[in-house]
């Protein structure tokens, strides 16, 4: 197992930690190899100079095995909670996120914004591991723009993958992918891309049906609804044998194109805990050695893997780190720069 | 030229004849000789919302559109014009029928002709078009016509219904016609009315604004 995500929730039936860098700090004393990350950290109510802090803190304590993945939240109280309004959900992920990204890359910051209180030569410390950010992974169901914002900066985007139809999941990825190439951080097919999926699996195809079908009829998300076969052919969810899981999950890459991270939703729906846990040795003894043998071997060589610490280590030593909104060579600035030209003409021409 | 228009029936009438059924497709038919008397052709698509009870609930609580309710709400979305339909219940509009307008997209009925329908065992509930459907398809954008058809039991023993269902049906074909390129007797350039009164279906994708005036609209 490459990756432990966790969520972030202030409210039942989640467990999942207010703050998620302390449950991160927690797993990574006791880990050595393992990625942490989240899914996802909530942008819009949590201020970005706690997420700059808290993030930085155990990027050290871990490492630099931390990465993150903003959302902006899938229950609607969490915003008033925290004196935020929904309807400002998009603002509040792009100012937020523009305030975390100059948090981490500048030491000095002078700040000025619609939601929260000014700052003034602000220092948020500790600095980065290595002068380097946690890569950012931007998520989102269905809103075009956050993939906009993932392809602004030259993040990742990752798409949830789970409650929706695949045919969704393809047009946000798709028009991720044009706008990262747009804004020039790389080609179409190498912008970063993150799935998520949902398992219950068991040798046998039968067993796992059988065992899964009460959880699903009675799971907090979709039970009393749709039958788990439904539920199965309309999204990614694959309850069966490992072989079963590992060609749906094979089948991703045939509407997402070649990814790099593959997250899956273990432990819920009321599952025991012994449960989840066979779960997870099932995915990893029997489903991920072939994953990986095969997603590597279908993954063309101009195709890079998940960013790590070390690969943005080295890449920050190259002096390659994206440009937000694209460097020079960029059709992104080449329209700004035209864009820019018009408006200069117009204005001669009004004098 | 001629130009193939489409009417969405929405009905959610449950029997099997069902007389709210019967209503919205005889308020279609009646539609539909309108325009073809102006030598065009309406397609009558009949959505039956009994067949989609589950798939709508499902949906409600998944938020995942099963293929046939996909259909529905394309078809809708896709349509010239709409005949809504419902029982009356308890003084309203059935549940089954809010829960269809419920799981569609706010902006789907923007400018859509709208005829709206309601049967009931009694006369005294005809208030429910203005009380009930007239405030859920207004809240939703629809062109709600000024006309619509309240059907009690005893008036399926009257020929005033069918002459009520034509008067109805003319006003909405005349609506249909106004809006196609085809124009309403060249009365008015419709072509030129068509950007108005025809919705545009939007594509969520093709107006994302560009991140960096996103990013003007916000502190920095």
């Amino acid at each position: 197992m490459d990756v432990f995500a966790t969520g972030q929730h202030h409210n039942p039936p989640f467990v999942a930690p207010a703050n998620p860098p302390i449950l991160m700090a927690h797993v990574a004393a006791q880990t050595k190899n393992i990625q942490l990350s989240t899914a996802t950290t909530l942008i819009t109510t949590t201020d970005p100079v706690r997420i700059a802090e808290d993030y930085s803190y155990v990027q050290h304590l871990a490492d630099g095995r931390v990465d993150l993945t903003m959302g902006r939240g899938n229950t609607g109280p969490v915003y008033p909670w925290f004196g935020k309004d929904i309807r400002q959900g998009i603002p509040l992920a792009v100012e937020n996120y523009q305030l975390l990204y100059r948090l981490w890359h500048e030491e000095n910051v002078d700040f000025s914004g619609r939601f929260r209180t000014p700052l003034q030569g602000f220092t948020a410390t500790p600095r980065p591991l290595d002068d380097v950010a946690p890569f950012v992974w931007h998520g989102s169901i269905r809103s075009p723009e956050i993939p906009e914002q993932a392809a602004f900066y030259g993040d990742g985007f990752f798409h949830n993958n789970i409650f929706w139809n695949k045919e969704h999941t393809e047009r946000m990825v798709d028009f991720y992918r044009q706008r990262y190439e747009y804004y020039g951080h790389g080609s179409y097919d190498q912008a970063i891309v993150g799935l998520g999926g949902q398992v219950f699996i068991r040798k046998n195809s039968q067993d796992a049906k059988r065992e899964f079908r009460p959880y699903f009829d009675n799971a907090p998300v979709y039970g009393h609804g749709p039958s788990m076969e439904d539920f199965t052919s309309q999204t990614p969810l694959t309850v069966g044998s490992p072989q079963e899981v590992i060609e749906r999950t094979l089948s991703f890459r045939d509407y997402a194109g070649d990814y790099q991270r593959q997250l899956f939703l273990m432990d819920h729906a009321g599952l025991p805990l012994k449960t989840v846990l066979e779960q997870l040795d099932l995915l990893g003894e029997e489903v991920f050695p072939v994953l990986r043998k095969e997603f590597d071997a279908l993954r063309p060589a101009h195709v890079p893997e998940a960013p790590t610490h070390e690969s943005l280590v080295a890449r920050h030593k190259a002096g390659k780190d994206p440009i937000p909104g694209g460097d020079p060579d960029s059709q992104a600035a080449k329209d700004r720069a035209k864009q820019a030209e018009a408006a200069q003409r117009d204005h001669e021409n009004s004098k | 030229m001629t130009d193939r228009l489409t009417l969405a029936v929405v009905t959610a009438g449950l029997s099997e004849d069902s007389t709210t059924t019967r209503l919205g497709e005889a308020i279609a038919k009646a539609a539909s000789g309108v325009v073809e008397q102006a030598g065009q052709h309406l397609d009558i698509k009949v959505i039956s919302l009994r067949d989609l009870a589950h798939g709508l609930t499902d949906m409600m609580i998944t938020h995942v559109a099963s293929p046939a309710v996909q259909d529905a709400i394309d078809t809708v979305l896709n349509a010239d014009g709409l005949v809504a339909a419902s029982p009356t219940y308890k003084a309203s509009y059935s549940g089954l029928f809010k829960q269809f307008f419920d799981v569609i997209d706010e902006s789907a009925l923007e400018n859509l002709p709208t005829v709206i329908a309601a049967t009931g065992g009694s006369p005294r509930h005809s208030l429910v078009l203005d009380t009930a459907m007239r405030p859920l398809l207004s809240y939703l954008k629809a062109l709600v016509l000024p006309l619509g058809i309240y059907a009690a039991s005893e008036d399926w023993g009257h020929a005033d219904l069918q002459r009520r269902i034509d008067r109805v049906g003319a006003s909405l074909g005349t609506m249909l016609l106004a809006g196609s390129p085809g124009g309403a007797s060249g009365s008015f350039d419709a072509d030129a009315a068509r950007p108005g009164l025809r919705r545009e279906v939007k594509d969520e994708f093709s107006n994302v604004p560009d991140f960096a005036s996103l990013l003007a609209s916000v502190g920095s």
